[in-house]
C-alpha cells in the first residue's frame, strides 16, 4: 500500500530497501513522499524498519538500494552533517560535558555564527520552549520532560527544514508525554517546519500526525491520515495494531460491489464492507471497533443481521462500560458503551443480540 | 520553618529517633566490621607496619650513637664546638668509645653510619679501634698518629650528625648534598644522580604514559563499539599478558629486540640495514620504554574502556546531525567524555611506572635503569636508610601528583574499571 512519489515532495524515499546482513531486507522497496510542512509518523511494532528508515534520512545508515531525495535532491551519499536536518533523539542525547547554553550553542557554533547572533538564537529556542531560565544549568540537573525540551531546542535551533524524531517521548511519564504531544504539535504549526516522527504508541501517532505510516514487516501497510487510519484500516495488522479491535474469522458467502456477507466459522451471517478480498469463497478476518458494536435494536439499520451473544464479564471504567461478550465461539468479543445516565445495565449471563452498521465491520485478510 | 524550631522526634514508646536508629543499626555494622577484620588485620599488618617501619628508618639510625656514649655526652655538653679543631677532651671521648668498639665488635657499625655520609671512614675506624686500647695521652696527637683522617672537619661533622638518633641526613644525601669540610653543600655536577634519576624516571614515565594513551586509545574504542562476539576476542587478547609471567614477557622482548634478536635478524635479511650496523633496543632506554609500554599498556586500556562503553552513540550522531564532522565530534563531543578514563588510565600508569623495578632490572642495561632500581641497589647494600629515604621522596611526590590530581579533575570521577 505506497503512493507513487510526488515530484514535488519535500522528502521522497523511492524504491529503497536496506540489508544488514545480506541475507534479508530490514526495509523492503519503500515507496514514500512527505510533503513540505507536513507533520508525519512512522508507527510500527519493534523490528518493523522504521527506525532505520528514520536513520536512512538522517545520513547513518546508508540504502542498499534506491535513492532517498530531500528537497528534491538525491541525498544517499551526503554525510550526516551536511544534510542539515535536526534529529531529537529518544534519550536526548544533550552532552552531559557542556550546559544547557552550550549545547544549543554546538550546532550554531559549527556553522561559524558569530557570538551575538548566537546569543539571540539560543534565547529564542529557549523561550520558544519555555525554558529561557535553565541555559546556565547542566543536563543532569534537568528533569527527563525539561530534558526533552531542551533536545527540541537543540534540534530547531539552526533552524532546519526538516526534524525527525525517534520516539523522543519515550522515557516520559504518561501524563507529561500527552502535554509533550501537544508542545511539540504546536510548534510544528508555529514554525512551519516538516516533521517525521517515529514511535510505536498509536496515541501518540494519532494525535499528533497529518499522516501516519504504518509499518511492519519492512514494508508500509497502510498510509493515511489518523481517522481514516483508524476507521478505515486497509488489512487485519492495521486494524489489529491500531486501537482495540475484535476480529471474527470467516468465509465470504456472498459479495455485491463492497457489500459482503460473511458467514463465520460457527454458522452465523454477518454483514461487512468488503476491503481486500477478490471473491466468493475466500477466507476473510472480519473487523469491527468494540465502539461501534450495538446490542440495542434502535440503533442498528434497518434489516442489519444479529448475532446472539452471552455477556461473560462487564468492567467499569468510569466514562466507559466495557463488556466482554461470547459471540460465535470467542469469549473475547469486546463492546464499549458510553457509561451515560440511562444506560441499560447489563450482568454476566445475560443473553444478547449484538450487530453493527454494514461500514463498520470491515472484511480483511484473513 | 528553621531547623532549631521543629521538636526532637522520638519513637512511639518516647526515645529519641536518633538513638534508636543507632540501637537498631549497631549489630549489623559490628557484622559488617567483624567481616573486614581479618582483611583490615592483613593490610595493617602486612602493609601499613612496614611501610611506617621503612619511614622511620628514613630519619633514624642508631649505629653510631648507640656504641659511642662518651662521645655523644661530650657532643651534648658541648653544643658550639668548632669541627676544623676539636679539642682534647673531645679526642678522648673518642679514643675511649673507640676502645669500647673493639670490645663490643660494634665497630662496623658504628664506621657504616658514619660512612653514609663520609665516604672511606669504615676502614678508619676498624684501624682506630684496633689502636685504640694502645694509645696514651694526649690523646688528639696520639691518633692523628694513627690517621691524619682522624682530624678533617667533614668527619667530626659526620659523628656530630651521627650522635643524634634522629637525623635529615639520609634526604640531605638522597637530594644530591653532600658532607664537607664546611658542612652539608651540593655535590658536583658529576656526583648529583639522585636528583638526575628521580628526573628522569618521571620524564620516562610520562613518557610511557603517553605512548600508552595514544596506543591505548584506539583499542579502548573498538572495544567499546565492536559487536559483542569480537570485542570479547579482543578483551582476551588486551587482557592475556596479564595472565602471562611477567618475567616471561620481559624475556619475550629481550627474544625480540636484543642485537642477535629476532627484529634485528629480520631487519639485516631483508636488507635495511648492515650486519655490523645491527640497532641496540635491548639492555638500554629503549629497551626500557618498549617493555614497559607492553606491560603497562592494559592498565590504561581497562580504564578507557569502562568508560568508552557506557557512552551512547547517540551522542556522537547527535553532533553529526547538528552539523559537526567527524573530527569536530571526536574533539568536542567524545573526547571530553573520555577525560575521566584518560585520567584514571594516565594516573594509574604513570604511578606505576613511577615506581617500576623489574622490568628496567631485566632489560634496562645501564642506561635504562630508574629510581627504583636505585632503591633496590642500597637496599641490597644495606643502606636501609638512604633506601627509604629515597622511597619517602617517590612516596611523597606521588602523593603530591594525587592531590594535583583531585584539584584539577577529581578523585570522585576516577573510573578504573
Amino acid at each position: 500500500m505506497t503512493i507513487e512519489p510526488r515530484n514535488d515532495a519535500f522528502v521522497a524515499f523511492e524504491h529503497v530497501q536496506k540489508s544488514y546482513d545480506g541475507v534479508t531486507l530490514v526495509v523492503k522497496d519503500l515507496n514514500l513522499s512527505i510533503g513540505k510542512g507536513e507533520f508525519l509518523t512512522m508507527l510500527g511494532p519493534s523490528g518493523s524498519g522504521k527506525t532505520t528508515c528514520l536513520m536512512m534520512l538522517a545520513g547513518f545508515e546508508t540504502a542498499t538500494h534506491g535513492e532517498i531525495k530531500l528537497d528534491g535532491v538525491n541525498i544517499n551519499q551526503v554525510p550526516p552533517h551536511k544534510r542539515g536536518i535536526g534529529m531529537v533523539f529518544q534519550n536526548y542525547a544533550l552532552f552531559p560535558h557542556m550546559t544547557v547554553g552550550e549545547n544549543l550553542a554546538f550546532p550554531l557554533e559549527v556553522r561559524g555564527m558569530g557570538k551575538s547572533e548566537r546569543e539571540a538564537k539560543i534565547k529564542r529556542a529557549l523561550d520558544m520552549v519555555q525554558m529561557g531560565a535553565f541555559a546556565n544549568r547542566r543536563p543532569a540537573q534537568l528533569s527527563g520532560g525539561q530534558q526533552q525540551r531542551i533536545a527540541l531546542a537543540r534540534a530547531l535551533v539552526f533552524d532546519p527544514k526538516l526534524v525527525l524524531m525517534d520516539e523522543p517521548l519515550g522515557a516520559l511519564d504518561k501524563q507529561l508525554r500527552e502535554h509533550m504531544q501537544f508542545e511539540i504539535k504546536h510548534l510544528h504549526e508555529n514554525l512551519g517546519i516538516t516533521v517525521v516522527y517515529v514511535t510505536h504508541d498509536q496515541g501518540e501517532a494519532l494525535t499528533m500526525s497529518d499522516r501516519v505510516a504504518v509499518f511492519n514487516d519492512g514494508r508500509i501497510q497502510q498510509l493515511a491520515p489518523p481517522a481514516d487510519l483508524y476507521e478505515r484500516p486497509d488489512n487485519s495488522f492495521v486494524a489489529q495494531f491500531i486501537g482495540e479491535n475484535n476480529k471474527l474469522p470467516g468465509t465470504i458467502e456472498e459479495l455485491d460491489g463492497d457489500k459482503a456477507l460473511v458467514r463465520l466459522g460457527t454458522g452465523e451471517l454477518i454483514d461487512a464492507t468488503a476491503v481486500n478480498v477478490k471473491q466468493k469463497g475466500d477466507k476473510t478476518l472480519v473487523s469491527i471497533r468494540p465502539e461501534r458494536v450495538e446490542f440495542k435494536p434502535e440503533m442498528m439499520p434497518p434489516g442489519a443481521h444479529t448475532i446472539e451473544a452471552e455477556v461473560v464479564e462487564m468492567i467499569y471504567m468510569g466514562d466507559i462500560l466495557r463488556a466482554v461478550l461470547k459471540v460465535a465461539g470467542s469469549d473475547d468479543f469486546v463492546m464499549k458503551m458510553r457509561n451515560t445516565l440511562g444506560q441499560t445495565k447489563l450482568s454476566p449471563g445475560q443473553k444478547i443480540k449484538v450487530g453493527w452498521h454494514p461500514q463498520d465491520a470491515r472484511a480483511l485478510d484473513p | 520553618m528553621a531547623d532549631a524550631a521543629e521538636p526532637l522526634l522520638t519513637t512511639a514508646d518516647g526515645r529519641p529517633l536518633r538513638a534508636a536508629l543507632t540501637a537498631a543499626q549497631s549489630r549489623a555494622k559490628r557484622r559488617a566490621f567483624l567481616l573486614v577484620l581479618p582483611l583490615l588485620l592483613f593490610v595493617l599488618l602486612t602493609f601499613l607496619v612496614p611501610i611506617i617501619y621503612m619511614l622511620m628508618r628514613s630519619a633514624e639510625h642508631d649505629g653510631f650513637a648507640a656504641s659511642a656514649p662518651a662521645l655523644v655526652e661530650w657532643f651534648g655538653a658541648n653544643p658550639g664546638f668548632d669541627p676544623a679543631n676539636p679539642p682534647e677532651a673531645a679526642y678522648a671521648a673518642l679514643v675511649q668509645d673507640l676502645a669500647r668498639m673493639q670490645v663490643e665488635k660494634t665497630t662496623g657499625m658504628a664506621g657504616t653510619r658514619i660512612n653514609y655520609s663520609v665516604p672511606g671512614t669504615i676502614s678508619l675506624f676498624k684501624k682506630g679501634a684496633r689502636e685504640a686500647a694502645d694509645l696514651t695521652p694526649p690523646y688528639k696527637e696520639a691518633l692523628l698518629a694513627v690517621d691524619a683522617d682522624w682530624g678533617k672537619p667533614a668527619l667530626w661533622r659526620g659523628m656530630l650528625s651521627a650522635s643524634d638518633v634522629y637525623t635529615p641526613e639520609f634526604y640531605l644525601v638522597a637530594s644530591d648534598m653532600k658532607l664537607t669540610d664546611d658542612g652539608w653543600a651540593r655535590g658536583q655536577d658529576n656526583e648529583r644522580i639522585y636528583l638526575y634519576l628521580f628526573g628522569k624516571t618521571f620524564l620516562i614515565s610520562a613518557l610511557i604514559t603517553v605512548i600508552c594513551l595514544l596506543l591505548a586509545f584506539p583499542v579502548a574504542h573498538l572495544l567499546a563499539t565492536l559487536p559483542m562476539s569480537k570485542s570479547a576476542l579482543l578483551m582476551i587478547l588486551v587482557l592475556l599478558p596479564f595472565w602471562t609471567s611477567l618475567l616471561v614477557r620481559t624475556t619475550a622482548w629481550i627474544v625480540l629486540l636484543q642485537e642477535q634478536g629476532v627484529v634485528n635478524n629480520l631487519l639485516v635479511s631483508v636488507g635495511l640495514i648492515d650486519d655490523d650496523g645491527r640497532l641496540s633496543m635491548m639492555y638500554n632506554m629503549t629497551g626500557t620504554i618498549v617493555a614497559m609500554t607492553h606491560v603497562l599498556l592494559p592498565f590504561m586500556i581497562l580504564p578507557l574502556y569502562s568508560v568508552m562503553r557506557v557512552i551512547p552513540p547517540s551522542y556522537a550522531r547527535a553532533a553529526r546531525s547538528l552539523g559537526a564532522t567527524s573530527w569536530t565530534t571526536f574533539r568536542r563531543v567524545y573526547l571530553p567524555q573520555t577525560l575521566p578514563g584518560i585520567a584514571a588510565g594516565s594516573l594509574l600508569v604513570f604511578i606505576l611506572a613511577v615506581g617500576y623495578y623489574i622490568t628496567p632490572a631485566l632489560v634496562g642495561g645501564a642506561d635504562g635503569q630508574l629510581i627504583s632500581n636505585l632503591i633496590s641497589f642500597h637496599m641490597t647494600k644495606s643502606n636501609w636508610s638512604l633506601a627509604a629515604a629515597i622511597a619517602a621522596m617517590l612516596l611523597a611526590a606521588i602523593l603530591l601528583l594525587y592531590w594535583v590530581y583531585d584539584r584539577l579533575i577529581g578523585i570522585d570521577r576516577l573510573k578504573f574499571g
